[in-house]
């Protein structure tokens, strides 16, 4: 009797049409010139396979400057972020004041807007000729401009938590909107103070979207340009730029491709580290939508 | 918790209930409550008291005001007038979480990323209580709703039922001076519905000096379960009083037909008797005896409230009836439904299945004993 309630086949051929024609889109429009930058960074000056060029580039102190310095900038400004995404979803969320929908819905529209413009609107306020240190150098007669973060990895830390602190709201915004008020009505009268609300109600609820927004705020800051470049900070240098800085500016193809090949494998093992844990949270979770 | 004279003595076959019991039960007042939402008044200068160790249900149609009623008890609605006391205690100003009471919502609202246990434990948690405590008392409750045995499951993983009893373990944990339950069946099935009704009831039993304040708007649950009942009607309390003469004397037309079904006569009051229970009442050429709670004066008009199942069918005219024409009549297999006629009022009768099927359209005599039937003063339908 079981046999027959099985659904009936689904017809190979046309089911075999819909899986083939985006993947041919994806390897003729993404895999294949990755293929071909990989190819780049291991193919000597004689044409043949060799090591040796991902090897010198590999290591240089320049390289694992920029290597440290991307994670560190993506690492802060991830975690800067999340935490202040956090702040302003629950102050959004569950401290009810007038116009905190338009407050959500401004903070959202940012990103909407491209992200070399906060850096280029940070240079007009901090930078050394922007308008705070122009107000403070004139009214207070200084020789020098007193703020000067904006050229340093905290300007650029700075810059990256503003364009991209939307990406961790939105999502927590998200999850806080499908928090069952009664929930935090039930364990206020069993006798549980707001901060502990928070803890071990709302945080354990919008963990799964804490950890989206997390990781897309990492995998964006890792392979953050613009922001970098328009900061222009003396010094630091990320991978993305120092990509820019081969290909474009040295005319080093084979160094710049040794140098995207470990941006990508960078993105891709921070993406795969962010569904383990996402996979191992559900599992935690058994059972929980 | 147990000591071992305890665990010696009978008594531990059920340490639950007797020491649940030993907490003595407060008093629920509402004093004159307002509230309102935005200028639209949803309670009305509402007054109840909640006798200790009884179950109240408050009951009304949907948007009468029964939740926020329940709402201003736990604190999540501030009365714009009025004072709202617990015990001795005047609660209105104090927060939510000092309030010490237990909460039941209808779809349970369990933490779903804690265990049974977890969930059980948690307001235990939150006031700081000994972790020795909590494990005993989480035990005890659990075993107080028959879920011992799912401890360690999730939420997600238990049945609307399950769910249901957890939440309600949950809120006795804390011991609470008070147990509000809003609405706690009504997302269950029929079948589990009545079997949870009468869980409550042994539970009540087990916790006699347990204060409930049941919201609901199923007249039958909380005819089953508590002792009074009080209807609410567009947010201003109707009806009150003791479950079962609510519904055979309700005071309103509103609470008979809140109640239940209800056949309202309107008749004439022609004299009222010496000792003021009963009165003599004129429907059309028939003069029967009712019993009357209310202040009337001869030749006052009202409606005679008659419950469908206090009307009997008789082939000759009897002492106390009148003469009505058959215009329906359905067998419903432990019941027959006859639809009658009389004065131009329909009117509904239950009788037993074994009776004869009274024919359509033919003439009866249908009669009432005095004291199963109640004078109501007339007011505008419901709806
Ligand atoms: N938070 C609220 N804001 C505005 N109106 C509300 C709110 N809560 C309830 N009401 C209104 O108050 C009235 C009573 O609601 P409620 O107490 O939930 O009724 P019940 O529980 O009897 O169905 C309804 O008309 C409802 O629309
Ligand atoms: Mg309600």
């Amino acid at each position: 009797m079981a046999e027959t309630t099985t659904a009936p086949r689904p017809v190979v051929a046309t089911h075999g049409l819909w899986v083939v024609l985006p993947f041919a889109i994806l390897c003729a429009a993404f895999l294949y010139p990755l293929f071909l930058i990989a190819l780049q960074a291991v193919t000597g000056p004689d044409g043949a396979l060799s090591l040796a060029q991902p090897l010198r580039v590999l290591t240089t102190p320049a390289f694992w400057r920029a290597f440290l310095n991307t994670i560190e900038i993506a690492v802060s400004a991830s975690a800067g972020c999340v935490g202040l995404g956090l702040g302003l979803a629950i102050l959004l969320s569950f401290v009810p004041f007038p116009g905190s929908r338009t407050a959500a819905r401004l903070i959202e529209t940012f990103v909407a807007l491209p992200t070399f413009l906060v850096a280029l609107a940070f240079t007009f306020l901090y930078g050394s000729a922007g308008i705070l240190n122009e107000t403070a150098t004139t009214a207070l007669g200084l020789a020098h401009p007193p703020v000067d973060f904006l050229y340093s990895r905290w300007g650029v830390v700075l810059a990256e938590v503003t364009v991209y602190t939307p990406f961790a709201l939105r999502p927590l915004l998200a999850a806080f909107s499908l928090i069952d008020a009664a929930q935090i009505e039930v364990a206020s009268s069993l006798g549980a103070k707001p901060l502990r609300i928070l803890r071990q109600v709302i945080l354990p609820a919008a963990l799964p979207a804490l950890l989206a927004g997390g990781s897309l705020c990492l995998l964006l800051t890792v392979n953050e340009f613009g922001v970098v470049l328009f900061i222009g900070a003396k010094g630091v240098i990320t991978l993305p730029l120092m990509i820019y800085d081969k290909a474009i500016q040295e005319f080093d193809y084979p160094s710049a491709c040794v140098v995207a090949v470990v941006n990508v494998a960078l993105s891709l093992g921070l993406f795969s580290a962010y569904r383990l844990i996402v996979a191992r949270i559900g599992g935690r979770h058994a059972g929980v939508v | 918790m147990l000591t071992i004279a305890d665990r010696d003595g009978a008594a531990s076959v059920a340490p639950s209930a007797t020491q649940a019991a030993e907490v003595a039960g407060s008093s629920i007042d509402f004093e004159d409550v307002t509230v309102s939402y935005g200028g639209t008044v949803v309670l009305d200068r509402f007054s109840l008291s909640v006798a200790p160790g009884e179950i109240l249900a408050l009951i009304g149609p949907s948007g009468s005001g029964k939740t926020t009623a329940l709402r201003a008890v736990a604190g999540f609605v501030r009365p714009a007038s009025g004072r709202i006391r617990i015990g001795e205690q005047d609660i209105t100003d104090i927060p939510p979480y000092a309030r010490g009471l237990g909460m039941v919502v209808q779809n349970y609202a369990l933490f779903p990323h804690m265990r049974v246990d977890q969930n059980v434990a948690f307001g235990l948690r939150a006031q700081n209580a000994d972790p020795a405590l909590i494990a005993t008392r989480v035990g005890e409750c659990l075993e107080l709703v028959g879920m011992s045995s799912f401890a360690r499951r999730y939420p997600a993983q238990l049945s609307g039922g399950q769910q249901q009893r957890v939440a309600i373990a949950r809120a006795l944990a804390i011991r609470p001076r008070v147990l509000l339950l809003d609405e706690p069946l009504s997302a269950l099935d029929a079948q589990i519905r009545r079997n949870m009704v009468e869980e409550l009831g042994r539970l009540h039993r087990d916790l006699p000096n347990l204060t409930v304040l049941y919201v609901t708007h199923d007249q039958s649950e909380a005819l089953t379960l508590a002792d009074r009942i009080a209807i609410l009607r567009d947010g201003r309390l109707n009806a009150f009083g003791p479950s079962r003469s609510l519904y055979q004397a309700p005071t309103s037309r509103f609470a008979a037909e809140f109640l239940g079904r209800a056949n309202l006569l309107p008749v004439t009051v022609s004299q009222l008797d010496a000792d003021g229970v009963l009165a003599r009442v004129r429907l059309g050429e028939h003069s029967l005896s009712v019993r009357c709670e209310l202040q009337l004066a001869p030749g006052h008009g009202c409606l005679l409230c008659i419950r469908p199942h206090a009307l009997r069918l008789a082939d000759l005219p009897t002492g106390n009836g009148f003469r009505a024409t058959v215009e329906t009549a359905l067998w419903q297999g432990d019941t027959q439904n006859v639809t009658l006629r009389v004065e131009g009022v329909a009117l509904n009768l239950t009788v037993s299945p074994s009776q004869a099927m009274p024919e359509r359209g033919s003439a009866v005599w249908v009669d009432f004993a005095p004291h199963e039937a109640t004078l109501i003063a007339d007011e505008p339908a419901h709806g």
